[in-house]
């Protein structure tokens, strides 16, 4: 086999060694002993980035079955985006918390190389083992705070729901061989051009577990039971790296298999996304007002952002589609900074997640409260942040579909998210802050996280346009 | 170039105060310096547009165009004609003055302050001139922020409460005019097989009647709210009240007109058949918000209260104008914008002053205010009369106008809107009698100091415009007039004569196929 034949799995490769070098790392080192395994990640990111890059537009293919086309690779380049983001904010926190970062970087890593084969895979048993491999790297990090009840609480519950909607997923996924004789999605979709193929019965079944393993790795509502648990008993980083990182790969394969694969039997699953989709938005937003910690609040704040993003999903429009790949770079961006910045605030004792803990960080620490305030912001949807344009771009694609109803929702239920984002911002700015709580400390990496994604946000809210047309080119290649 | 930079220069004066170090306010006064000089910039900018801008042509000038995202023909797209040209300069005379009106009250975080005062300058000048949609709806929303942060850090009592209805009320409206907008570029695809945001090209889309009319109604109700009109007021009272006195200035002296300008500017040339419908309707809820707001104003204990639902009223007036859609009417409705931007921020001006002084906005805790400040209630008499419509002052032409032109469109709702004009008298009087006339009844009223040099500039300007614009209004009617007479022909050239008849059997089936 000709190495060329390995090209487009070269992107996981490079995360996948660097995670393994960061346990060697681990094993290696003494306790007590100081050693940058952060920067391994960096390395191994940077590395699948660069090769993303070189890959783009070449449509390579391995074994069959791992496309690198550029949908693919732009929801890599986003993960890799999370990944670095994720790593940098870490390492101030793994430090305070006492949690082992090798440990920590390899599952981090590993987990994104799942979720990078995920967004690349294009046979349905390829996409649940890239699942599992995030899953259980997502699993063992919610749970990665030893000390904490709550975390391995949410580590088991999250754990067990998984697990559950694995079980549907690959039960999907034996229907569908079972009707179809493959479970590769090109060869799927030849046998899916006949009328008798798309309303069989057992199709149908194999449509609606699939569906239901995927509603769960992306909480859709009803499927998003375990979200708010998980996140707010996942460390504030961990939860940032798996509301996007997860999501995107997720997003990525769901487009991949209902846009591409199963479009011929939309009118099958057009209305179930579509109620989905609307009690999703309804639901994340509405249970959101109601939170009074920040970690919960961003966790039904998420659920709501995955309903938009399934309105776009549902608007099969090559707007929609487009506006999925942008949705979910900024999305990355701007959860993954608000997270980081409730880990931030808090120390090992207090995770700071009470609203009330945030009162009168304007007075105590004015930048992080500016950043935060723009990260809620930029989730609210206001111009002239990213947030906005992505709202705007997936509510085109709605409207262009003649989803009014779903545009019309979806402008509603976030100006709903806005009164909640919004008390974030009173406390921070409107309220006098209790003595005793101490002034963050934010050290110069993290600090430097942080303005890169700001800056990002509001790039990306003012000058939009080469993104956008990436975002369109990617598409070309594979609907 | 001109108008960006007119747009850029509040944005760069908070630039620059982003990098003064004002630790604990040690450098208040630069920063105040900073913000004013920026401001007075901006202000001159403004003239100098005015100074640039040729009475004589009706269309779009100054025009400034770049692509911006090509994929949806979203241009940068920005321009003056007669009708936002006075809005410019009025946003430019006004932030200054509410810069020098909380010179001394605002006294903490003043850097912050100074910087949302800019950027919310900035974007209310991008309201003004953008002429693509995208671009207007991106000025229209990010307006918000700075102005929710004003309201709620530097506010009174119930400041919070204040600014997230504030926000919730108007973003609410705005929300569904987002939809409308895609949908009307949506509807430029469908049509000429690209999408487009500019506004003139969606001034010529032929839309079904029906079509406008949810079109119509999603763009109103954004507007409707920020007049805002009648039922949709209720944010307001709360927002003036608590904002500290340059939000209150700003609020009522240029974002209120946003709500008209935008009815002017978008709602009525998009959606010409129903604007023919939906006039009648609207200039109901105008005369009910003329004569509602001056009755209740009429019974208000606090002072700020009173001018907070004065405004309701005399908003009323201007979207009857708007209603009438002839000349007269139209520009009477632009000119009562101007002043009551004018009259109504010198109000707020002069009540900020009263209550910097006396720490209460109650009317009944004032009284005899002329032995003790003589200066003060001068001003404060010529603006309640230019509030009034005394001729001679500004309000009295505007109101003129309007009533001039509603007359021929309508005479009855001419008729009740003249009701409101007596009742602004009754209000207005009443409440400067009872601050000013009368003996001095309360000790502490007794040893009040009259006007500073930094309070004559707050309001001495304003105070000439008032006079000025009562006087000499040609001076600003003669370059509104083409652009106005554009307008009110391409409104009612484009109206189907059968609409009315037309329009009635297809809103009510559309309302079915809802149902």
């Amino acid at each position: 086999m000709p190495l060329t034949a390995l090209m487009a799995v070269v992107p996981m490769i490079c995360v996948t060694l660097t995670g393994i070098a960061c346990m060697m790392a681990e094993a290696f080192r003494n306790r007590g002993e100081r050693m940058p395994i952060g920067g391994l990640g960096v390395i191994g990111l940077a590395g699948a980035g660069i090769a993303a890059g070189a890959l783009w537009g070449q449509n390579t293919t391995s074994f069959g079955v791992v496309q690198a086309d550029n949908f693919g690779l732009f929801v890599t380049i986003v993960l890799v985006v999370i990944g670095l983001l994720t790593i940098a904010f870490s390492s101030q926190v793994l430090e305070r918390d006492d949690v082992p970062s090798g440990e920590y970087y390899a599952l981090t890593l590993f987990g994104l190389a799942g979720m990078i084969l995920m967004a690349t895979a294009t046979d349905l048993l390829l996409i649940f083992l890239a699942l599992e491999v995030l899953s259980l790297a997502v699993y063992v990090l919610t749970a990665i705070r030893r000390d904490s009840f709550a975390g391995a609480e949410a580590g088991f519950k999250y754990f067990l729901l998984g697990g559950f909607s694995s079980a549907f997923f690959l039960y999907g996924i034996a229907f569908a061989f079972g009707v179809t004789g493959s479970t590769r999605l090109d060869r799927i979709a030849a046998v899916l051009t006949s009328r008798a193929a798309t309303e069989h019965p057992l199709m149908l079944v194999a449509m609606g577990l699939l569906l239901i393993g995927f509603g769960f790795k992306v909480s859709a509502v009803p499927f998003h039971m375990w979200t708010p648990d998980a996140y707010e008993g996942a460390p504030a980083v961990v939860a940032g790296f798996m509301s996007t990182g997860v999501k995107a790969a997720a997003f990525a394969a769901f487009a991949r298999v209902f846009l591409s694969t199963l479009e011929p039997m939309r009118a099958a699953w057009m209305p179930a996304l579509s109620a989905i989709a609307i009690a999703t938005m309804i639901l994340g937003t509405m249970v959101g007002v109601a939170q009074t910690g920040l970690k919960r609040m961003l966790a039904y704040s998420s659920i709501a952002h995955g309903g938009y993003l399934l309105v776009a999903l549902v608007s099969g429009n090559e707007i929609g589609k487009a506006a999925i790949l942008f949705y979910l770079l900024v999305y990355g961006l701007t959860n993954v900074g608000a997270f980081a910045i409730v880990a931030l605030a808090g120390t090992r004792e207090r995770g700071n997640d009470s609203l009330t803990d945030y009162a009168g960080l304007w007075h105590r620490h004015p930048t992080l409260a500016t950043l935060m305030t723009i990260f809620l912001l930029s989730l609210g949807g206001f111009p002239p942040t990213a947030g906005f344009v992505a709202k705007w771009y997936v509510f085109s694609a709605a409207v262009g579909s003649g989803d009014y109803l779903l545009a019309i929702i979806g402008v509603l239920t976030s100006v709903v998210s806005v009164f909640f984002y919004l008390r974030v911002v009173v406390m921070m700015y409107m309220a006098e802050g209790a003595a005793e709580v101490s002034r963050p400390i934010v050290g110069p990496v993290a600090a430097l996280a942080l303005a890169v994604s700001a800056i990002l946000i509001f790039y990306l809210g003012i000058l939009p346009a080469q993104v956008m047309t990436l975002a369109a080119d990617s598409i070309a290649t594979i609907f | 170039m001109f108008l960006s930079s007119l747009i850029a220069s509040p944005l760069v004066g908070a630039l620059v105060l982003l990098l003064v170090e004002n630790r604990d306010g040690r450098r208040d006064a630069l920063v105040r310096g900073i913000a004013l000089a920026a401001s007075v910039l901006t202000f001159a900018l403004t003239l100098a547009v005015w100074a640039r801008f040729d009475p004589q042509q009706a269309g779009m000038q100054l025009v400034e165009r770049r692509a911006w995202i090509p994929a949806f023909g979203i241009d940068y797209y920005i321009g003056v004609d007669g009708i936002s040209l006075f809005l410019v300069v009025l946003t430019g005379f006004l932030t200054p003055l509410a810069l020098l009106s909380s010179w001394e009250g605002v006294h903490r975080k003043v850097k912050s302050f100074a910087i949302f005062v800019l950027a919310l300058e900035s974007f209310m000048l991008g309201v003004f001139v953008a002429l693509d949609l995208f671009l207007f709806y991106l000025f229209w929303d990010a307006m918000l922020i700075p102005m929710y942060f004003l309201i709620g850090i530097w506010g009174y009592e119930r400041r919070i409460y204040a600014a997230v209805k504030f926000i919730l009320y108007t973003m609410a409206g705005s929300v569904l005019m987002l939809v409308a907008i895609i949908s009307l570029a949506y509807l430029h695809s469908v049509e000429h097989g690209t999408y487009s945001f500019d506004l003139f090209r969606l001034y010529e889309l032929r839309l079904s009647p029906s079509l406008q009319f949810w079109l119509f109604l999603a763009f109103a109700l954004a507007f409707a709210i920020k007049v805002p009109l009648v039922p949709f007021h209720t944010w307001l009272p709360d927002a003036h009240v608590q904002a500290p006195t340059a939000g209150s200035v700003i609020l009522a002296g240029v974002l209120l007109k946003m709500g008209a300008y935008g009815l002017v500017r978008f709602a009525f040339p998009l959606f010409p058949d129903a604007a023919a419908f939906l006039a009648p309707h609207l200039a109901v809820l105008a005369v009910v918000g003329i004569v509602y707001g001056a009755l209740v104003a009429m019974v208000q204990p606090d002072l700020k209260k009173l001018v907070a639902y004065s405004s309701v009223s005399h908003l009323g007036f201007v979207v009857l104008g708007i209603a009438a859609m002839n000349t007269q009417a139209v520009e009477g409705a632009i000119y009562q914008m101007l002043n009551h931007g004018v009259s109504t921020g010198a109000l707020f001006i002069i009540v900020g002053m009263l209550s910097d002084r006396r720490h209460t906005r109650l009317i009944a805790d004032f009284g005899g205010l002329k032995k003790v400040m003589p200066r003060l209630t001068a001003v404060f008499l010529i603006i309640t009369l230019s509030s009034i419509g005394l001729p001679g002052l500004n309000g009295f032409v505007g109101e003129f106008l309007i009533l001039l032109g509603a007359f021929r469109w309508n005479p009855r709702f001419a008729t009740f809107a003249a009701l409101g004009v007596i009742l602004s008298a009754v209000y207005m009087l009443w409440m400067f009698q009872r601050v000013n006339y009368g003996e001095v009844t309360s000790h502490e009223n007794a040893r009040l100091s009259d006007l500073t040099g930094r309070e004559w500039s707050a309001v001495g300007p304003a105070v000439v415009m008032a006079i000025v614009m009562g006087v000499f209004p040609t001076l600003f009617l003669r370059p509104m007039e083409p652009s106005v007479d554009e307008l009110v022909r391409r409104v009612t050239s484009r109206q189907q004569t059968v609409v009315m008849n037309r329009l009635e059997p297809i809103v009510t089936s559309s309302l079915d196929v809802c149902r």
